[in-house]
C-alpha cells in the first residue's frame, strides 16, 4: 500500500502538486491523468524520491521514504521514464539488465529474464539483444524502456506516459500486455498519461490531476459517470461518455441464452465491442463464443438498458 | 574516404622510411643542403629522437588529461560547482602563457633537460581538455541522467558508468587538439636540452642546412597527421556506436 499524504512540490513558490493526498492499494493500476502541466510527472517522482516534497509525506507498506537511501529505495521501484532515457552506449540487453545487474543477479538469470521481456515485446531476442538504442524505432526504444522497469520484478511500477510514442495499434496491445503481466505478478502500478481513454482502459482507480490538485480519485466508472469538477467531465468528453462507459462492461455482464446471427465475440469483449459490432452489420444482437462454443447473445436492447443504468 | 585508404598506408610508410631509413632520402634532401654539407642528420639516431619525442608527449599529455579530467567532474559535481570560475582561471592561464615562457622560467627551477619541457606542454594541454570534458559533462541528455538515477544508480556509478562513457567522444576531442599541439610544440624543448625532433630542426637553423629543417619539419608535421587522424577515427567510432 503506498499512503501519500498532504504532498506539495513548489519550484519558485509555484505549486507544481498542491496538497495531493491518496492511498494506492497493493495489485492494483492507478492511472493519473491530466493535461500537460499538470504536476503528474512530479507527484510520480516525488515517490521515488527523484523530487523531495517541499511538504508531505510517502509511505510505502508503512514505511516512509525518507528511511533508505534514495539509490537504495529506487531499485525496488521500477521507473519507466517519460521519453524511455535509455543508456545510448549499452546494448540493448545491458539496458534492459540494468537493476537486476545492479541487484547482482548472476549472469545467465540477467540473460535469461532479458530474452523474456524481449519476447514479451514481440521483439525477437537474437535480433534485438545486441542493438544500441539508436538502431530501434521510437516505439521499439520505449518498449525496451518498459521492458528495464520490469526487468526486477519489482513489487511496484512507476511509469511515466509509457505508450505515448507507440502507434495506436501497438499502444493498444501494449496497453494489453501490461494488463495481463501485472494481474499475472499482482504488481503495483502507477502510470501517467494526459489520455483518458487510456487510463480508463488500464486504471483500477483513476486519479485526475488539474493545476497540481488531485481533483477526483475514484473508479474509471465513478469518474464518467459523476465527474467531480467541470475540467473532469471535458476530460472525458460529453459526447464520449456513453461508449466509455460501455468499453468498460465485459459482454459476460449482460449476456443472456439464445441464438444471434454473424461473428461471434470473446466473453472478455466489451458493451463498447457488441456496439459496434451490431451497427456495423445491422444486427440486434451478437453472440458469444467462448473456447470455441457459442454460449449465448448479447442484444442491442441489453446494451440500451445496462448504459441507462447509472440514471 | 576512399582517399584515407591509399593515403593512409604511403603516408605510414614515409614516416617509417624517414626514420628507419634516413639515407633513403638523401636525393631528395640533397638540393636543400649547403654545398659540401652534411645531407642527412647522423648525429643522433632519428628513431632514439622520435620516440624520445613521442614519449614526452605522451607523458605530458597523460598528465594533463588526468589533471583536466579530474578538474571537469569535480566542479561538475554540486559541491564543486564554486570552483568553476577558478579552475577556467587555472586552465586559460596555462593557455596564455606562452611555452617559450615556461621553459625559461622552469629551467631554473628544473635544470636543463626533459623536466621543463614536460611541464610547458602539460600547461599548455591542459585547456582544450578541461573545456572540452567540461562541455561534454554539463551536457549529457538529460533523460538518461534521469533514468540513471531513477532505476538505482548511485553517484559514482552514475559516473563511471554513464557520465564518463558519453562524454568520452567530446573530451577524446580534446585531447587530440592537445596531442597535435604539444608534438608541435615539444620541438622548441631541443632548446634547453630535452631530446625531441626539434634539435634537427635547431641544428639546421644554427647550421643554415634546410635540408636538416625539412628533415625534422617533415617528421614531425606527419606524425602530428597520422596521430590526428588516428584518433579521428576512434572518436567517429565511439560516436557511431553512441548513435551521434
Ligand atoms: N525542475 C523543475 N523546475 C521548475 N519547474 C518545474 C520543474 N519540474 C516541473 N516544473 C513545473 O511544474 C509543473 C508541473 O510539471 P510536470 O509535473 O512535469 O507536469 P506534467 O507531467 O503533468 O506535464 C509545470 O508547470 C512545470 O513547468
Ligand atoms: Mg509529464
Amino acid at each position: 500500500m503506498i499512503e501519500i499524504t498532504h504532498i506539495t512540490k513548489e519550484y519558485d513558490g509555484v505549486k507544481a502538486v498542491d496538497d495531493v493526498s491518496m492511498t494506492v492499494e497493493t495489485g492494483s493500476v492507478t492511472v493519473i491523468v491530466g493535461t500537460s502541466g499538470s504536476g503528474k510527472t512530479t507527484l510520480l517522482r516525488m515517490i521515488n524520491r527523484l523530487e523531495e516534497p517541499t511538504s508531505g509525506e510517502v509511505r510505502i507498506n508503512g514505511a516512509s521514504t525518507l528511511s533508505e537511501e534514495p539509490y537504495i529505495l529506487r531499485r525496488r521501484i521500477g521507473y519507466a521514464i517519460q521519453g524511455h532515457g535509455l543508456f545510448p552506449h549499452h546494448t540493448v540487453a545491458r539496458n534492459i539488465g540494468a537493476v537486476p545487474q545492479l541487484l547482482k543477479w548472476p549472469a545467465d538469470k540477467i540473460r535469461s529474464r532479458v530474452d523474456e521481456l524481449l519476447d514479451l515485446f514481440s521483439m525477437e531476442p537474437d535480433q534485438f539483444r545486441d542493438r544500441y538504442p539508436a538502431e530501434l524505432s521510437g516505439g521499439q526504444q520505449q518498449r525496451v524502456g518498459v521492458a528495464r522497469a520490469l526487468a526486477s520484478r519489482p513489487d511496484l511500477l512507476l511509469m511515466d506516459e509509457p505508450f505515448g510514442a507507440l502507434d495506436p495499434i501497438i499502444r493498444t496491445r501494449a496497453q494489453d500486455d501490461l494488463r495481463r503481466i501485472q494481474q499475472r505478478l499482482g504488481s503495483t502500478i502507477m502510470l501517467v498519461t494526459h489520455d483518458m481513454e487510456e487510463a480508463i482502459r488500464l486504471g483500477d482507480r483513476v486519479a485526475v490531476m488539474d493545476a497540481g490538485k488531485l481533483v477526483q480519485y475514484g473508479t474509471p466508472a465513478e469518474v464518467i459517470t459523476t465527474p467531480a469538477t467541470r475540467f473532469v467531465a471535458d476530460m472525458v468528453g460529453e459526447m464520449e461518455r456513453p461508449l466509455r462507459l460501455l468499453s468498460l462492461i465485459p459482454l459476460s455482464d449482460v449476456m443472456e441464452s439464445g441464438e444471434a446471427d454473424g461473428a461471434p465475440l470473446g466473453p472478455e469483449a466489451s458493451l463498447r465491442d457488441a456496439l459496434s459490432a451490431c451497427l456495423w452489420t445491422g444486427r440486434s444482437a451478437v453472440p458469444v463464443e467462448e473456447d470455441g462454443h457459442i454460449t449465448g447473445r448479447v442484444t442491442l436492447q441489453a446494451i440500451r438498458s445496462r448504459a441507462e443504468l447509472h440514471k | 574516404m576512399r582517399i584515407g585508404v591509399i593515403l593512409r598506408p604511403l603516408l605510414v610508410a614515409i614516416l617509417l622510411a624517414m626514420v628507419l631509413r634516413p639515407d633513403w632520402f638523401r636525393p631528395v634532401f640533397e638540393p636543400f643542403a649547403p654545398a659540401g654539407g652534411p645531407v642527412i642528420y647522423e648525429r643522433a639516431s632519428l628513431l632514439s629522437l622520435s620516440l624520445s619525442h613521442l614519449g614526452i608527449v605522451a607523458l605530458a599529455s597523460l598528465a594533463a588529461t588526468i589533471v583536466a579530467v579530474t578538474l571537469a567532474i569535480l566542479v561538475t559535481r554540486p559541491a564543486g560547482a564554486a570552483f568553476r570560475p577558478l579552475s577556467r582561471t587555472i586552465t586559460n592561464m596555462g593557455q596564455t602563457f606562452p611555452p617559450v615562457a615556461v621553459l625559461a622560467l622552469t629551467v631554473p627551477a628544473l635544470g636543463f633537460g626533459t623536466g621543463p619541457t614536460l611541464v610547458a606542454l602539460f600547461l599548455y594541454g591542459l585547456l582544450p581538455i578541461f573545456e572540452n570534458a567540461f562541455t561534454a559533462l554539463t551536457t549529457l541528455p538529460p533523460a538518461t541522467m534521469d533514468a540513471a538515477r531513477g532505476i538505482g544508480l548511485n553517484r559514482w556509478q552514475r559516473l563511471i558508468r554513464v557520465e564518463l562513457p558519453l562524454a568520452l567522444p567530446v573530451t577524446l576531442t580534446g585531447i587530440r587538439l592537445s596531442i597535435v599541439i604539444a608534438l608541435g610544440t615539444a620541438t622548441i624543448g631541443s632548446t634547453v636540452a630535452a631530446r625531441t625532433l626539434g634539435e634537427v630542426i635547431i641544428a639546421g637553423l644554427l647550421t643554415n642546412n634546410t635540408a636538416f629543417v625539412l628533415q625534422g619539419g617533415l617528421i614531425v608535421g606527419l606524425f602530428a597527421v597520422l596521430i590526428y587522424d588516428a584518433l579521428v577515427q576512434l572518436e567517429g567510432y565511439l560516436a557511431r556506436r553512441m548513435g551521434g
